[in-house]
């Protein structure tokens, strides 16, 4: 579900008027007042979305069915050890005390210990933190070097109904690799560089070349979401009556393009890069378990595995966190490339 | 309507999207429904002597661990697949759009609360929800079900409630609520039927994810747990013995792309057989124009000899719009021209062709239109001869003369300035593109460019962007654009309709000033007789895609008019003594002037009514 259908885009809360359009003030819109209300706005909305997501990651370990100390260590285990890791898991308190805990836990860095592996939950993700956020930088560094390009270049060749055999399969091409699971690419990709020709390491994190198929798998499938959505934002671009006035200026193509059309798709390609960096977070999950690579995401699936709830309802916090992160950033950066976005607060 | 539906049902099945996807439904249905009946025994067949075989023609894509064959497993598992995608797409489906549908149905503050509930919970790919409910469902079949049939709840709530929204303002949901219906009542009688069409679409998509979905989560280890087996299980258990027997991995990963890739197809076919999103229409016949005349060097030679006197000539210039009916002629070949320094207009109801007719000779005619010409010159140099420029002559210095000599003004200064870019720049790059000046110097020269159309702080200006520029000051910039040149020609399309009427009368006095001090010629495209007749000094009537008159100014206004349309055209325009107790004289609506000239003037009070 890491690619789900079509994202819509998120109406950006760039809601900062221009209210004084002809003033001669030059920087009209930087105004102080309103940006002053768009960060109380946005970062209201966000320290909300915050409280919601922790609390939720708390209701998690209250939610499951039967006794969660149980499940943990099974039918077989005594009722000793059942009542320890009650206490462990601060079962044995109350409601609230056991809330207020868990924030306190966040807020200072020291959430606990993980059961299964014996160590604070603070050093586990840590230690596991920088090889997940290298994967996910690179893979959305790659998709955004090469979707926008391949999006607007498909854009142009096809504009107005040119070229229908281009376009088709430029759509089939792209519908296809948005299609296929990350996961069955990286097996497919195992098995043909690593397994048959031992271009690249099979799994593990072990220099540059440990790289290539991991964010070769994340990455083809959002690129050729992307692309197919630059290039449809793009044919909207290009009709536009500001490109016939370029166009009447006799410019080279490539200027038309990449001066002309390319500023005005910025905004929402990003719109629609910050949804994918979302997902992809989502796929690097999938990618590091089978590459085994020493991340996050190996450590969630384990730590589900092995009903290590402590290091479970800490990688939410955290997995949350970075996409409500990555969310406030693309709004701020909407907000500074289009100042005069006058897109609906939902 | 019902034969118009069956013959897009029809269009839709019979296309390759829709014959693949009826055909993979097909497969994966037979395979749901008959695999474990068939290979069932097969699957669960232990065989001792051949534990993780290669494919063998026995074992077409080899055994398993357990000396199971793979082929037969995957056959088998598209049932438990296919089934719990189905199960868990129709549970979210539903709670989805009954979630999406609350908010209209419960009072404003409790919809406002629910609709943040799952802007919330959208923000989070549906993997990291998945993968947090499955930690509270546990492991198993069931438990992933609920875990992804929830996952699937807020984008469809979010994608009910966002087409409700779209609907809710029309004017039938309005008309029932005054009528008294109950709230709940518009939400399901009148608002979810006129919504079902998209969701269903996205409906196919979702089984299509949801089995892609529970193939990741059973590869996780978080969904099916052994003996059950899915695609996704047996992914997993394929990944762990790739170096062995890669055939194992291969089998089911086959499965789950096919799968969905026939869900994906089978969501656009229906999108296509219900309008949602309507296919490529169909192809038209190339467009026959009549045979070009001239085609001879000595031909073009003789036609050019008069031209010499002239900014532009056009020669019967005719240009062809693909229709769903064939090819319409928009512009049913015109000859006009425009001498040096000439002041010319161009007159004509909407639609008669006057716009179409400049962007073509202009070049700006873009493809899927087609224009053709026996000629178009330009400051001497020809254009277009038939459906290309002539043989001989270089695109570069084509494009090179037009981006200096030729300016023209578009009539929305709205959306014909880039709204990325700063004023100052725009102006300036045909001063570095064509003029071969420094990008510094092209500026320098932009600003005072903008001074002479009379903006006042231009260097300020120049570096703001069009917002935030007035309406008649961004006319006046697309103005400076042209003068970066040394224009010949300018055309000017309707350039002040968009402006209201004090900033028109500044921004024709600009133009004035500038064919003053240039010399430069204009033809002025416009519907406002009064317009044209207080610039130029010669007008082109176009009616219907055919220039029907052209003479000076002086006889027009002298009532020396020929063709009826002019007259009527003329005597709709109002003055002074115009009676104003009565109504403005109009032109009827379906009047049929294509008989021409012949057709006497004395009709003319039965033309205006």
């Amino acid at each position: 579900m890491s690619k789900s259908p079509a994202p819509e885009i998120t109406a950006a809360p760039g809601v900062i008027r221009s209210s004084n359009l002809t003033s001669g003030g030059g920087h009209g819109w930087f105004a102080s007042g309103s940006w002053s209300l768009f960060a109380v706005r946005r970062g209201g909305r966000f320290a909300g979305s915050v409280v919601a997501l922790v609390t939720v990651a708390f209701l998690m370990l209250q939610l499951i069915p039967g006794d969660p100390a149980r499940a943990s260590l099974g039918p077989t285990a005594s009722i000793e050890a059942v009542a320890l890791r009650r206490h462990e898991l601060g079962l044995d308190q109350s409601l609230v005390l056991q809330y207020l805990q868990f924030w306190r836990g966040l807020l200072t860095g020291q959430p606990g210990d993980s059961i299964s592996l014996r160590v604070p939950v603070a050093d586990v993700i840590a230690s596991r933190f920088p090889a997940t956020a290298q994967l996910a930088l690179l893979t959305l560094a790659v998709v955004l070097v090469l979707a926008i390009p391949l999006g607007l270049l498909a854009a142009a060749m096809t504009r107005g109904g040119r070229r229908r055999g281009i376009e088709l399969g430029f759509n089939s091409t792209a519908g296809f690799f948005a299609v296929i699971p990350e996961f069955l690419l990286g097996v497919g990709l195992i098995y043909v560089f690593a397994v048959s020709f031992h271009v690249f390491p099979v799994a593990g994190q072990s220099g540059p070349l440990s790289y290539v198929l991991p964010v070769a798998a994340l990455s083809i499938g959002s690129t050729a979401a992307l692309a197919r959505i630059v290039r449809s934002e793009a044919l909207g671009v290009l009709e536009q009556d500001y490109l016939r006035t370029a166009r009447a200026k006799r410019m080279p193509p490539l200027r038309v393009y990449l001066r002309h059309a390319l500023p005005n798709l910025m905004t929402s390609t990003l719109t629609i890069a910050g949804l994918f960096l979302g997902s992809l977070i989502a796929g690097t999950v999938l990618v590091e378990t089978i590459f085994a690579w020493p991340g996050l995401g190996t450590t969630i699936v384990s730590s589900i595995l092995t009903k290590d709830y402590p290091l479970a309802q800490t990688l939410v916090v955290v997995y949350g966190g970075i996409v409500l992160l990555i969310n406030l950033l693309v709004d701020v950066l909407l907000a500074v490339l289009d100042p005069r976005s006058t897109i609906k607060e939902s | 309507m019902a034969s118009q539906s069956a013959r897009r049902w029809a269009s839709a099945l019979l296309s390759p999207t829709g014959i693949a996807a009826v055909l993979g439904l097909a497969v994966v249905a037979v395979a749901a429904v008959l695999g474990p009946i068939i290979w069932g025994e097969r699957a669960s067949a232990t065989d001792l002597l051949a534990l993780s075989q290669p494919p063998t023609p026995e074992h077409l894509f080899g055994t398993d661990a357990a000396g199971r064959d793979v082929l037969a497993r995957t056959l088998v598992a598209t049932r438990l697949s296919v089934l719990m995608a189905l199960a868990a797409s129709g549970f979210g489906i539903v709670a989805g759009v009954l979630f999406g549908l609350l908010p209209g149905v419960l009072p404003a503050r409790a919809g406002r609360f629910v609709v943040a509930v799952f802007n919330f919970a959208i923000a989070f790919p549906g993997l990291l929800i998945t993968i947090f409910l499955s930690v509270i469902f546990g492991q198993g079949s069931l438990g992933a079900v609920l875990a992804i049939g929830l996952s699937i709840v807020p984008a469809y709530a979010r994608l009910t409630h966002t087409l409700a929204s779209s609907v809710d303002g029309r004017d039938f949901v309005a008309a029932a609520r005054i009528l008294g219906v109950g709230k709940s009542k518009v939400v399901f009688r009148h608002i979810l039927p006129n919504i079902a069409g998209p969701l269903i679409v996205n409906a196919s998509v979702t089984v299509g994810g949801a089995l892609i979905a529970f193939a990741s989560l059973s590869f996780l280890g978080l969904g099916v747990q052994p003996p059950e087996f899915d695609w996704g299980r047996m992914l997993s258990e394929g990944l762990g013995r790739i170096f062995v027997n890669p055939a194992t991995a291969l089998a089911p990963g086959i499965a789950v792309v096919l799968a969905g890739i026939t869900f994906t197809l089978a969501g656009e076919t229906i999108a296509r057989a219900t309008g949602v999103n309507p296919g490529p229409s169909s192809r038209l016949r190339p467009w026959r124009f009549a045979k070009i005349l001239a085609n001879d060097a000595t031909a073009v030679a003789a036609q050019n000899a008069g031209t010499a006197d002239k900014v532009l000539s056009v020669r019967n210039l005719r240009v062809a719009v693909p229709t769903d009916a064939g090819w319409f002629e928009p512009v049913k070949g015109i000859s006009f021209s425009v001498a040096r320094g000439e002041l010319v207009g161009m007159v004509g109801e909407s639609g008669s062709g006057k716009s179409l007719s400049c962007m073509a000779a202009a070049g700006l005619v873009e493809y899927p239109l087609r224009v053709c010409a026996d000629l178009v010159e330009f400051d001497g140099v020809p254009l277009l001869q038939g459906e290309r420029r002539p043989p001989g002559s270089s695109g570069r210095k084509i494009q090179r003369l037009l981006g200096t000599r030729l300016a023209m003004v578009f009539q929305d200064p709205m959306s014909s300035l880039n709204p990325a870019l700063k004023v100052g720049t725009q102006v300036a790059e045909p001063g570095f593109l064509h003029g071969g000046l420094s990008r510094r110097a092209a500026w320098a020269k932009a600003v005072r460019r903008l001074e002479d159309v009379k903006i006042p702080l231009a260097t300020k200006r120049a570096h703001q962007h069009p917002h935030e520029l007035s309406g008649g000051m961004r006319q006046r910039v697309m103005i400076a654009m042209g003068l970066m040149g040394s224009p010949a020609l300018i055309i000017a399309d309707e350039p002040t309709t968009a402006l209201d009427v004090t900033v028109q009368r500044e921004v024709l006095s600009v133009l004035n000033d500038v064919h003053n001090d240039t010399g430069a010629a204009i033809l002025m495209i416009s519907h406002d007789m009064a317009v044209v007749t207080g610039l130029c000094t010669r007008v082109l009537v176009m009616y219907q895609g055919q220039l029907v008159e052209d003479l000076p100014t002086a006889e027009l206004l002298a009532g020396k008019a020929r063709h009826p349309y002019t007259r009527a055209l003329l005597a709709a325009v109002p003055d002074m003594d115009t009676d104003r107790s009565l109504p403005m004289p109009t032109i009827a609506e379906g009047m049929d002037f294509s008989a021409g000239p012949s057709a006497r003037g004395e009709e003319l009070e039965e033309v205006l009514s």
